[in-house]
């Protein structure tokens, strides 16, 4: 078991702080996104606090300030994108699985993983370190919108802007080195017979996301020097009076702006399909159609940024193109939706945690993916832009994803991971408790911007329009408060599992994919000895077989001997 | 469930308006659809001992189908979406009906300002009058108002007349509406414009032609 | 299909090329987004000819030189540790590593000169487009000198014959910043 194992000899400190083990490093990138969600939570409260009583003292906080306010939604806005859903989604699950999907023994790039962690730590240090500077944080908004970013006079902040770019780069850097990292390890690292087309689907989502975004983040890697010097050097790149444009910002922004949200949905939708077919007993519905379209979003997500733009003073004659483009986008997407459903046609369910939370990725985002239809129409746009509207549309899009996505994942691989079984009470009641806390927020919250409540508006009690939701905008708080209460369930599971839980044995699942052929959790190097692989993942329920399942390391021969 | 919306007093706010509920009722039917099924089949295919999950793999044309077949009509009604869509974007984005008024917008922190170049119609001539978050305006009458901003981008907002638009600081970006109703309406900043932009708030008085006059000889009384 | 379990032949890594075509790949648009910013600030405004008249187009086109003729050595240094010469190689890296110093010096006198008359990233949008891009490329040729250096005291204390691919891949990124500057030098001197 320990032949070749070198990580016996490691310390402390080798083995568990600069590891170069994926497994390790998933681990340390799970910590610190689940730390920052505390944080971004935190945030969250205070928000729905001041909306929904305005300018009284935030229990446990005190007086809201304008500014502070401001800076609360900036961090919150940053936080939870590029601290929490990036790395949960992308590190996470990205580190842990693809080499143990693949059956290699690690990243191709175990160095540069590790690095890629600390520089990530790094850009955490130095967002965290803003929130303690004289005159706080960033403050103009996660979008950071300049007139208002660049210049001090106009936020009346200090370098908290400039910290929060710094970090951003900083974190650009870090998931750059990571995708370098996938994408060779899986072009290069693959066992034996695992062809492409053998790859399980969170595989190919991880690497499309992995390519649009390496390929998507470059502008606004330029547009954020660009503002770095204009609000240090005197230059006027995002500035009328010196000659340069404030919407020259919000196209390279958007440019990487819009294929993020891919970046951070496909990871979400690999999860999903990988949960729903272990406990659906069935294979992936259209997988070649899934994959194809799934690459061909990717392209088109490129060609539809400007739909954030259409209010802004580009062009009105923009708006078309762009549109076209938008609601051409929604088709991949109505594909893999159509075929999940498909999926879920004659199957075998059993409704375990993970499936609870898979299957609430996929309720909740059909959701979120609909009201996406109202922001892509333009004169629609130009009522709901800027609204509370567009607050939950991605809130649902983003949430399903992130949080339904990425609890299906933890309690699904929690086992693999660190060797022991999460509580199935605990799980169900975290999911029940979640789902029904967040519809409670974010389904009055359409409302609340259709009446036309506008983003970023610290007390809407200051418009007469807005008297109408102040019970709405109430209720919204407490179901707020509810639901990132109902976390401590979570809390309490992982941490209880982890001490305490039922040892897991190598596959509680049943599953198909190479990870679950080795022990839980896997040696340093992964497999005693190297996979090979004979069929895809999902010959779940073949009909001439005695077992339900067939992993994918069973050859013909040996395929008879899974047990049922 | 109409009542929700502010109350429309613009000639084209019918219009966004209708596509929003086009919109609506598409994508009510879809929902219904698509979470219904998946609700149907948690519970029909529940997991049952002795029954197995049909190994369906999409790879044939004829399963294929059921998942082709409502993409199509998902691609038709998009496109019926966006050419309808266009329409009314046009109307209210693109070709703007001839002015009777001309009025310029200033976005600030934290107010707006409206400039009115007075009997002789000329901007910046000495009978122009600056107004602090009032537009006066009468009724059913076209009124253009030219946007821009003195320092960082507001965002002009006349929820009862479902008209939005950014005031960049470089540019003049003209806006139109004709209001159907008199009365006086909010104009919220809709573009985060720094600690005071909660708050930010003017006011469109839209007169009958009888008390905008009124009001216009109020302001130039030598006229 | 290649077995993992094979050692991967060291005189070819699949692996580290791979990477680093990845790596390019994700630069491209970090360049490509000041570029475009840059056309479409150009094409909307007058004036910018004038300030571009300021430039030092004589150093400019030496520094192109210098560049081309680096890009060319590099792979003559990369040839040479095909054919383990590793003397040869660290010569042609040892020149590679001359050139490139060369281009961040004349770009420091250009610097110099253009702060003495007065031009700062604050004079104009131009300048500040000028600086901007220029000053991120010598960023980036000073990043590939350091790696060329490395590698050149790997090849001359010999350990280099254990990674040898390495000079191929350094190499590529080089041709890329020789490419970034061959767009920068039309678009900045020319235009």
């Amino acid at each position: 078991m320990n032949q070749g194992n070198v990580h016996q000899e490691f310390g402390f400190v080798r083995r568990y702080i600069i590891s170069t083990d994926h497994k390790v490093i998933a681990k340390q990138y799970l910590v610190l996104a689940l730390g920052w969600a505390v944080l971004g939570a935190a945030t969250a409260y205070l928000i729905r606090w001041q909306i929904a009583h305005p300018d009284t003292e935030a229990f446990g906080w005190g007086y809201i300030e304008p500014q502070v306010y401001n800076a609360l939604v900036t961090m919150h806005g940053t936080i939870m994108v590029f601290f929490v859903a990036m790395p949960l989604l992308l590190s996470v699950f990205g580190n842990f699985l693809i080499p143990l999907m693949i059956g290699a023994r690690d990243m191709a790039f175990p160095k540069l993983n590790a690095l890629s962690f600390w520089i990530f730590f790094l850009a955490s240090a130095v967002l965290l370190a803003s929130f303690f500077i004289p005159l706080g944080p960033a403050a103009a908004g996660w979008t950071g919108y300049p007139p208002l970013s660049a210049k001090n006079e106009y936020t009346g902040g200090g370098y908290g802007t400039d910290l929060w770019l710094v970090s951003l780069a900083l974190e650009f850097a870090s998931f750059l080195l990571g995708g370098i990292n996938f994408l060779t390890t899986a072009m290069n690292l693959r066992a034996p017979g695992l062809t492409w087309f053998r790859l399980p689907v969170i595989v190919w989502m991880q690497l499309t996301a992995a390519v649009i975004f390496m390929l998507s983040v470059g502008p606004l890697v330029a547009g954020a020097i660009l503002l770095l010097m204009d609000r240090n050097l005197g230059t006027t790149f995002y500035l009328a009076d010196g000659g340069g444009d404030p919407l020259l910002w919000q196209h390279l922004f958007w440019f990487f702006g819009h294929p993020e949200v891919y970046v951070l949905l496909l990871p979400g939708v690999g999860i999903m399909l990988e949960v729903i077919t272990v406990f659906a007993r069935k294979p992936v519905f259209a997988y070649r159609p899934i994959i194809y379209t799934t690459i061909i979003a990717g392209f088109l997500s490129f060609i539809v940024w400007a739909h954030h733009q259409y209010i802004s003073g580009m062009d009105p004659r923009l708006a078309m193109p762009f549109s076209i483009t938008t609601i051409i986008i929604s088709v991949p997407f109505a594909l893999i939706i159509f075929s999940i459903i498909a999926t879920l046609w004659g199957s075998s369910i059993t409704l375990t945690s993970p499936m609870l939370f898979a299957l609430g990725t996929l309720g909740v985002f059909i959701f979120g993916g609909l009201t996406g239809i109202f922001n892509g129409s333009a004169p629609v746009d130009i009522y709901i832009h800027d609204t509370y509207f567009v607050v939950a549309h991605f809130h649902y899009t983003l949430f399903s994803s992130v949080f339904f996505g990425g609890f299906a994942g933890i309690y699904f691989w929690f086992p693999k991971m660190f060797g022991r079984m999460m509580n199935e009470t605990l799980g169900k009641v975290h999911f029940w408790l979640t789902f029904i806390f967040f519809n409670g927020v974010f389904i009055p919250m359409h409302l609340v911007g259709l009446r036309g409540m506008m983003r970023r508006i610290s007390n809407p009690m200051q418009y007469e329009f807005l008297k109408a939701i102040e019970p709405l905008n109430m209720f919204i708080t407490l179901m707020a408060i509810l639901l990132i209460l109902s976390q401590l369930v979570f809390v309490v599971n992982y941490f209880w599992s982890l001490l305490r839980g039922k040892v897991a044995e190598d596959n509680p699942w049943q599953a198909n994919t190479l990870e679950w052929t080795t022990s839980s959790p896997p040696p340093h190097e992964n497999f005693v000895t190297a996979p090979a692989v004979y069929r895809w993942p999902y010959d779940y329920s073949l009909p001439d077989s005695t077992a339900d399942w067939l992993p994918q390391n069973r050859s013909e021969a040996t395929a008879k001997l899974v047990t049922p | 469930m109409h009542d929700w919306f502010p109350e429309n007093v613009s000639t084209f706010g019918g219009d966004v308006d209708g596509i929003f509920w086009f919109i609506f009722y598409i994508v009510t039917i879809w929902f219904f659809i698509t979470e219904g099924l998946i609700l149907y089949f948690i519970f029909r295919y529940r997991h049952k001992p002795g029954r197995r999950a049909v190994y369906a793999t999409g790879n044939t044309w004829s399963q294929l189908a059921w998942v082709l077949v409502p993409l199509a009509i998902v691609v038709v009604l998009d496109l019926m979406i966006d050419i309808r869509g266009a329409d009314v974007w046009a109307k209210v984005k693109g070709q703007r009906p001839p002015a009777d008024l001309v009025v310029r917008g200033i976005g600030k922190q934290f107010n707006w300002q409206f400039v009115y170049p007075g009997p002789d119609g000329k901007f910046d001539s000495e009978d122009d009058l600056t107004t602090d978050n009032e537009l006066h305006v009468p009724v059913g009458k076209v009124i253009h108002v030219m946007l821009t901003s003195q320092d960082v981008i507001h965002s002009f907002f006349l929820p009862h007349f479902r008209l939005k638009q950014d005031a960049v600081p470089g540019r003049q970006i003209p806006v139109w509406f004709e209001a159907t109703k008199i009365g006086e309406y909010e104009i919220p900043c809709a573009e985060l414009c720094g600690f005071g932009h909660s708050g930010m708030n003017g006011r469109v008085y839209v007169h009958s032609g009888e008390n905008y006059q009124k009001w216009l000889s109020e302001k130039w009384p030598k006229s | 299909m290649t077995t993992q379990t094979a050692a991967i032949s060291e005189m070819e890594s699949p692996v580290g090329k791979n990477g680093t075509w990845w790596f390019l790949a994700s630069e491209i648009p970090i360049f490509g987004g000041l570029i475009a910013a840059y056309i479409v600030m150009r094409l909307g405004s007058a004036g910018w000819s004038e300030a571009s008249s300021h430039l030092n187009f004589t150093v400019a086109l030496l520094n192109t030189f210098l560049l081309l003729t680096s890009s060319m050595t590099i792979v003559m240094a990369h040839a040479a540790v095909q054919r383990a010469a590793l003397k040869r190689a660290a010569h042609f890296l040892g020149l590679t590593i001359l050139l490139g110093l060369g281009f961040l010096g004349m770009k420091a006198f250009e610097y110099s000169t253009e702060i003495g008359h007065g031009f700062l990233p604050s004079s104009g949008i131009f300048w500040s487009f000028y600086y901007g891009m220029t000053g991120l490329h010598a960023l980036h040729v000073l990043a590939g000198i350091i790696v060329n250096v490395v590698l050149w005291s790997q090849t001359v204390t010999g350990s280099l014959a254990q990674q040898p691919h390495r000079v191929e891949l350094a190499g590529l990124y080089w041709h890329l910043v020789d490419i970034i500057w061959i767009f920068l030098f039309p678009l900045l001197y020319l235009a």
